[in-house]
């Protein structure tokens, strides 16, 4: 009997999350692939088919234009086993910290700008800094409250974060829809496996959203909304399917009123007081006293009785400036100015093009790199430059040169692959994913999976649902008997310097000495990824070498 | 319970009985249309067309029935718009719609959609939109909790329920009023074997007439539909006052009741026109006074209509 994986051939130079490079099969797809090849091609078919019936019936859809779509999902789903998580795990949450001094700080004192690590025109001249949220003091001290990190698996299989979403990051709904969906499609799989559940999402969100509601709110008994622009959103299902696992009111603009900064909600029976916004309305359109005037998504007001301390919202005003790509190239260097510790996710080598030097390596090579616009969302406006024609180029290289704030660009990474249903046969499609962390202000919780989104089209690096793309269910295995053991709090346990601390330890390092505490205090899983992480500022030899030798039909997203 | 959502659920209620009504109504008259030899098609046409409120000129015949009452989900009256716009409604208020509610009302439009009602024997249509109607309203009573977002599908199901069956006996004294009419309107109403079960056997007009308007049991009789709006409206605002009623709707709700409850049948009949535009304007007052109490602050989408 052929199998269905038989004709399976893997890109060259990419990394395959299922098969090696000398075609076997890896230790933890091992019983999917038997699964698998259990059924006959016309079976899996079938299966596929149930999956798509199933999102078009229960309405699982995102907008595109007005039409609803149903979020396409692969039927062989990606495994991560247990090891390769914790790296994840642990280096997700560091992030998070990270990302949360550094909001923190630059709202408030701003001694990052003093330390030097990040010049201050970097973050003032981001579109996202809100000068609007300076002095807003976050209940629980948390401005982060979802966040979804990006990452990618290069061609040696090592995750790197991509980008960081810490503003209104969706698709969390599709983690648990997902698996939902999966269990029924492909129930003997899932009987051979350990997976670990990711049914505690929404419960682990409340948790959160009401640990950080204002002291004294609601005599200890907060009222947390879900605040959404309306059923045209693209991502009106997810806003609707977390309102309904938590229990909790899905509420538009238009139903909340903020009056002498309070914020309540109109019910049929007047007004009732809410305590925290879990919004899932952007920055520009929350408060058209502050904002956007002239929308009507968000409720006016909102934003001084955030100020007042009355009301929680989730995520923070302002977290945009986190997310800008500009800044991403300096989240290294954040993690070792707060937390003193060595990343444990490396970024993706990126260059400056605001740094005149980069800008002249750049310029010169601009056809075999990916440039990105830092503002930029959803694959947009991204040129990859094996691809780009001369014509297209000669614009990029003008646009750049008109505002080199504006971009960044990246050498070609490969994302890895992971077979695919194409048609009737199993193709590799590139991958990225999409981890979702809670912080309720005293841990980050890490939801074991996260989103893998794949690109459909043959070959295609952005991975995107605006572009086309579809989904997997990620399934991260239970720890074997045998894995080393663990514990989350040794990677997690990562205290923000103290303030003074942080200053000195700055400064020594600005002196090229090093500073007396460890550089990293996490243990076992941090130590592999330590040796191939770098330090963006002073990696551009390295970059440089890494780029030249990157095959040229690859692309980010 | 949020006003907007309030109103979402009231709106579900309204399009499902809507389109169940109308399922039945065309049911009906299609198989007059075959049965009856010496009818005037065209006029037969017409006068439902009129009674469902659709302005229409020049000459009409069943597929621009079929089209503009069934299958044409850009025509406000046709049963596709009305599931479309129930299942629209479910969609903004998911997270108080059960599970399998939503799944229902999502799946029903979706094999209505593109005008595929259209494509189908009506009889087939008409026994989909049914069955399709019965199995959303019977999970809308199981699998949701009896409190006020509840009471609100209901109260929208009842007032239209009171809506269409009026329209049902206007339908009725288009044609000839005979025996043989109401007996069309019996049918329509799914009262047939209720109504020969009560009576037995007498066919006057009078007696459908008064099953129809009064009967206490039968679920479809419009003093059974406007008992329990009037329910409705008690369980959402129970305060019980001394004198008067509390809110607008109950008064007018109320009053209908008792015309209809404390006046004979035969002066009901003297002008059965009336009593029945009456009844429609008594839905479209009560819907009045239901958005100003609970759905104030919501933004008034298209369906304003809904009540005419």
């Amino acid at each position: 009997m052929t199998g269905i994986f038989d004709a399976y051939q893997t890109r060259p130079n990419t990394f395959d999350e299922m098969f090696t490079e000398s075609g076997e099969t890896r230790a933890a797809y091992a019983g999917v692939r038997r699964q698998v090849e259990h059924l006959a091609p016309s079976d899996v078919r079938t299966r596929a088919d149930y999956l798509s019936h199933t999102y078009l019936d229960q309405g699982v859809t995102f907008d595109i234009g007005g039409e609803e779509r149903p979020f396409p999902v692969d039927i062989v789903p990606r495994l991560i086993d247990n090891q390769a998580w914790s790296v994840v795990d642990a280096g997700v949450a560091q992030r998070v910290r990270a990302l949360e001094a550094f909001l923190a700080d630059i709202y408030g004192e701003g001694q990052v700008f003093n330390d030097g690590v990040i010049p201050r025109s970097v973050v003032t001249s981001s579109p996202h800094f809100l000068r609007a949220a300076k002095g807003i003091n976050p209940p629980a001290g948390v401005r982060v409250h979802v966040s979804g990190i990006d990452l990618i698996r290069d061609a040696k299989g090592d995750f790197r974060v991509l980008e960081d979403n810490v503003r209104i990051p969706s698709g969390v709904s599709y983690v648990m829809t997902n698996r939902r969906a999966m269990s029924a499609a492909l129930p003997e799989a899932f009987a051979h496996h350990r997976i670990r559940p990711v049914t505690q999402y929404p419960g682990k969100l409340l948790a959160a959203l009401r640990a950080c509601a204002p002291s004294g709110a609601g005599a200890g008994d907060p009222t947390v909304v879900v605040l959404s622009p309306g059923s045209y959103n693209a991502a009106y299902f997810e806003h609707a399917l977390l309102a309904r696992l938590m229990g909790v009111r899905l509420v538009e603009g238009r139903d909340l009123v903020a009056q002498a900064g309070r914020v309540s909600v109109r019910t049929t029976n007047g007004l009732v007081p809410v305590h925290v916004i879990y919004r899932r309305v952007d920055d520009d359109f929350l408060d058209p006293v502050h904002f956007k005037r002239d929308s009507v998504l968000g409720v006016p007001g909102l934003l001084n009785a955030a100020r007042r301390g009355n009301v929680t919202i989730a995520n923070a005003v302002g977290n945009g400036v986190a997310d800008d790509k500009l800044v991403y190239t300096y989240v290294p260097d954040l993690i070792r100015y707060y937390l003193a510790q060595e990343p444990i996710l490396p970024n993706v080598d990126t260059w400056r093009m605001e740094d005149p030097e980069h800008r002249e390596q750049v310029l010169d090579r601009l056809g075999e790199l990916v440039v990105k616009p830092v503002d930029g969302a959803g694959g947009k406006g991204i040129v990859i430059g094996p691809r780009a024609t001369q014509q297209e180029l000669d614009a990029l290289r003008a646009r750049l040169l008109d505002d080199p704030r504006g971009w960044i660009a990246q050498p070609v990474v490969q994302l890895s692959t992971v077979p695919t249903l194409i048609g009737d046969q199993l193709a590799p499609r590139h991958v990225d994913l999409r981890p979702f962390a809670i912080n309720d202000g005293d841990k980050v919780w890490v939801l074991p999976g996260g989103l893998t989104r794949v690109a459909l089209p043959e070959g295609e690096l952005i991975v995107n649902s605006s572009q086309g793309g579809g989904s997997k269910d990620t399934w991260v295995l239970a720890p074997e008997p045998g894995d080393p053991v663990r514990t989350a709090e040794q990677a997690h346990d990562a205290s923000v310097l103290h303030p003074a601390h942080r200053t000195a330890r700055a400064a020594a390092l600005r002196e090229g000495g090093t500073t007396d505490e460890p550089a990293s205090e996490s243990t076992m899983v941090s130590t592999q990824s330590q040796s191939q992480s770098q330090s963006q500022s002073g990696s551009q030899t390295q970059s440089q070498s890494q780029s030249s030798g990157a095959p040229s039909d690859g692309g980010i997203r | 319970m949020l006003s907007r959502i309030a109103e979402s659920l009231f709106w579900i209620g309204r399009y499902v009985e809507r389109a169940e009504a109308t399922a039945r109504i065309l049911d009906v008259h299609l198989q007059v249309l075959v049965e009856d030899p010496v009818l005037d098609r065209d006029a037969a046409c017409r006068s439902l067309l009129a009674a469902m409120a659709v302005e229409w000129e020049g000459p009409a015949d069943v597929a621009d029935v079929l089209r503009v009452l069934l299958s044409d989900a850009q025509s406000p009256s046709a049963i596709a718009y009305a599931l479309s716009m129930a299942r629209d409604n479910a969609r903004r208020s998911r997270e108080i719609v059960s599970t399998e509610l939503w799944e229902a009302l999502n799946t029903t439009h979706l094999l209505v959609a593109n005008g595929q009602l259209g494509r189908m024997r009506p009889s087939d249509a008409f026994r989909l939109v049914r069955e399709r109607t019965n199995m959303i309203a019977a999970l809308a009573n199981s699998t949701q909790s009896h409190d006020d977002g509840w009471q609100f599908i209901k109260l929208g199901g009842m007032i239209e329920r009171v809506d269409m069956t009026a329209r049902m006996i206007l339908m009725t004294t288009y044609g000839t009023g005979s025996a043989a009419s109401w007996q069309v309107t019996l049918r329509a109403c799914g009262a047939s074997h209720a109504f020969t079960r009560a009576y037995r056997g007498s066919e006057s007009p009078r007696a459908a007439a008064e099953f129809l308007l009064q009967d206490r049991l039968f679920p479809r009789s419009v003093s059974f539909a406007l008992a329990e709006v009037a329910t409705c409206l008690d369980r959402l605002d129970p305060k019980a006052r001394r004198i008067g009623f509390s809110g607008d709707a109950k008064r007018i709700v109320g009053q209908a009741l008792a015309r209809l409850e404390y006046r004979s049948i035969s002066e009901l009949l003297g002008d059965v026109r009336g009593e029945m535009e009456q009844l429609q304007r008594v839905g479209v007052q009560a819907t009045e006074a239901v958005s100003k109490r609970y759905f104030e602050g919501a933004i008034p989408p298209e369906w304003l209509r809904g009540g005419s």
